[in-house]
């Protein structure tokens, strides 16, 4: 027997490349369905428990997918508005308290997010650098954003234009970066966190500029009064608030009206939960009220009737791949016909010789096999960061 | 001697700047409660008492509703674990800092519908189409005392919600506190029952919510305590008076001699009537109103 592995194993180092190429192909075929069941399994980890930790949600009526993505992924898909006078009814219902999340803009590719202090609190997101939001008109990154954009608490954050369409629509925004948070190996990562009064400032709700009072430019003004002054289109708006303009700043209209994206909620405990929801389906409370863990576990779910289809598809190509590799079998047979014949010829009896053939294969099955293991090991260091990065 | 005096102005320094801290730590391990002017810090610490801690960091001489807190006075704020807010837009500060907002109670949220709108100087608007700016409402609330008992009674509440243990001397404090109040109220009715329709001039817009609750006729200049008026102040005096002549002029703190003097000549007694929306150098928030309306038995 060992005599048999020792001529199968200088036979396959003989044939370097075909052994190569074997083994990398049987390994791929017995490890794609293995390495996409953990890559969805990871997914369905990462993704569940971002959504367990947020109890409830409440956005504008419309897709509930849409909500759940765009407000615990921040991945930005188009959803409706909600007023912030929201925000009264949910702390009104003495049920728990609300968290209000504006998440529409970017900066240089990373989502700008906006929201008050209760956000960090509720995330345990710490800082590692620098200090907290204080002051509108200031950023706080996530790691992995900062890392990126290769940024320091001090540094400056200029907000995308939304639509280059529409330039007048959007005012960027100058904002400074005051501190980085801890790694969280979440989506708080990838983002960029304001005051939700700054994200109402890149919209233009609210702006600085100089005292309408004091206005001397008759080209700055289209109308005035004792009580009124109607600026014009002229009058520059500050973009980027500090010391010298900070005070200046302020909203036009109610701010009650003013537009977030999403609320998180969090209830004082399940019976609260439960008797808002009931509130929400009664129609006393209007807009839609969902429960992330079921949005997302419904997702999951369509995600694996889809790994279903793939793993159908890797047994039909594996059944192929074995047919080609049993073919090259056969066809390494007849062309080593005189190799074979030599070695019977020099008293090798025909259970000998296919034990020799037997343990090539056998070598190759386990090299294969180890190949496969490698490849799935390698998955589980990478996999958490390769679904942070291309999947949430 | 020179090292030595650098020293203990050193620490005198140190001592200073980490007495915005030092008030925020005098209790450890109780909830702080921070509050955005005096009356509010005053009624926390009457029915809160032991339970907690209140920190109040706007300087005495400074208009707390004007007040912009800095880094320190911030962090302690962010840091509280309730933040006693005013409501009718008192301390725009709010509006540019980031807070917890779970923390944050408005304390006359209840009294939302008797918020007094005023114009503050001139609007603007951009383009004909655009939203105005708010002009803002009157913020001293607490001088109409049935919203200070409604301010009192919400601090009561949050109070109860994170100091479950504390009911009973929870209670206990602020039934004292709202007999106070009440007792306050009866007082100021009675007062402007006396008064009548008699015009009654403020030195400053600050006391519309006393002139609302309670009736007084009342018309606003704009005098400092510690300034001379300018003539164009005397003149619009001397215009208002021949309209609507008055005997009373109501002070946020005592006026100079000298302008105390003219008022007199022209038949005004000045009377202190402070809004006490600063921690009084004397006294107590109590102390303080009912000084205010004994200032009334006189010209009475």
């Amino acid at each position: 027997m060992k005599q048999s592995f020792y001529l199968a194993i200088k036979y396959l180092q003989f044939h370097k490349l075909r052994t190569l190429i074997l083994f990398c192909s049987i390994g791929l075929i017995l490890y794609l369905p293995a390495g996409l069941h953990k890559l969805i399994v990871e997914s369905e980890v990462q993704m569940m428990e971002r959504a367990d930790a947020t109890p409830l949600i409440i956005g504008a009526k419309g897709n509930s997918t849409d909500l759940v993505i765009n407000t615990l992924y921040f991945e930005q898909s188009e959803i409706d508005a909600l007023d912030l006078r929201v925000l009264d009814d949910l702390d009104g219902s003495g049920f728990g308290y609300s968290i209000p999340v504006v998440s529409y803009f970017h900066a240089r590719g990373f989502p700008i997010i906006g929201t008050n202090l209760d956000y960090f609190n509720f995330r345990s997101l710490s800082i590692a650098e620098g200090r907290m939001l204080r002051y509108v008109g200031e950023c706080v990154l996530g790691a992995s954003a900062a890392d990126r954009l290769d940024l320091q608490p001090g540094d400056s954050l200029i907000s995308s234009p939304e639509n280059f369409l529409d330039l007048a629509g959007v005012y960027p925004l100058q904002m400074e970066v005051v501190g980085i948070l801890e790694t969280t190996n979440s989506p708080d990562d990838m983002a960029v966190f304001t005051d939700l009064k700054t994200n109402w400032i890149i919209m233009g709700l609210g702006h600085g500029h100089q005292d309408m009072q004091q206005v001397k430019d008759p080209t700055l003004i289209l109308d005035r009064d004792s009580s009124h002054v109607t600026a014009s289109p002229k009058l520059f708006l500050y973009n980027k608030i500090d010391g010298k303009s900070a005070e200046s700043f302020h909203f036009h209209g109610d701010i009650k009206d003013y537009p977030i994206t999403s609320v998180l909620f969090i209830p004082q405990d399940a019976k609260s939960s439960t008797l808002l929801r009931g509130r929400f389906e009664t129609g006393e409370l209007t807009d839609q009220i969902v429960v992330p863990s079921e949005v997302v576990d419904n997702l999951l779910q369509n995600i694996f009737r889809v790994k279903q289809i793939f793993n159908t598809v890797f047994i039909l190509v594996g059944a192929a791949t074995l047919c080609i590799l049993g073919l090259i079998v056969v066809l390494t047979l007849r062309l080593r016909k005189e190799e074979l014949f030599t070695m019977f010829t020099i008293g090798s009896s025909r259970n000998k010789t296919m034990e020799i053939i037997g343990a090539e294969l056998l070598i190759l099955v386990l090299f294969s096999l180890g190949f496969a293991v490698l490849l799935y090991s390698l998955t589980g260091f990478f996999v958490e960061d390769f679904i942070r990065q291309f999947i949430i | 001697m020179k090292k030595v005096l650098l020293f203990l102005l050193g620490l005198l320094l140190i001592s200073c700047g980490s007495r915005k801290e030092e008030e925020a730590k005098e209790k450890p391990g109780l909830p702080l409660v921070s509050a955005v002017n005096y009356p509010l810090s005053y009624f926390a610490e009457r029915i809160g008492g032991d339970l907690i801690q209140v920190s109040f960091p706007v300087p005495s001489d400074v208009d707390p509703a004007y007040w912009v807190p800095d880094d320190d006075a911030l962090s302690i704020y962010q840091s509280s674990d309730l933040i006693l807010a005013n409501g009718a837009e008192y301390a725009k500060w709010m509006h540019q800092v980031s807070l917890p907002a779970s923390r944050i109670i408005n304390t006359s949220a209840k009294a939302k519908d008797n918020y007094i709108e005023v114009i503050q100087g001139a609007s603007h608007s951009h383009g004909p189409e655009g939203e105005h700016v708010h002009t803002g409402f009157a913020s001293t609330t607490w001088l109409d005392f049935r919203i200070a008992l409604i301010q009192a009674e919400a601090i009561k509440e949050v109070l109860l919600g994170i100091l479950p243990d504390g009911h009973e001397s929870i209670e206990k404090n602020y039934q004292t506190l709202e007999q106070e109040l009440s007792e306050l109220h009866t007082s100021m009715t009675e007062l402007s029952g006396k008064l009548g329709h008699e015009t009654i001039l403020g030195s400053h817009p600050v006391y519309q919510y006393l002139s609302a609750a309670y009736g007084l006729h009342m018309h606003s200049l704009h005098f400092e305590p510690v300034e001379m008026p300018s003539e164009a102040q005397w003149k619009e005096l001397d215009a208002m008076l021949a309209t609507h002549p008055a005997r009373i002029m109501l002070w946020e703190g005592e006026p100079l001699p000298e302008v105390k003097t003219i008022l007199l000549e022209k038949g005004i007694t000045s009377l202190v009537f402070n809004p006490c929306a600063s921690r009084p150098s004397k006294g107590d928030f109590m102390e303080v109103m009912n000084n205010n309306m004994e200032g009334f038995v006189n010209p009475l």
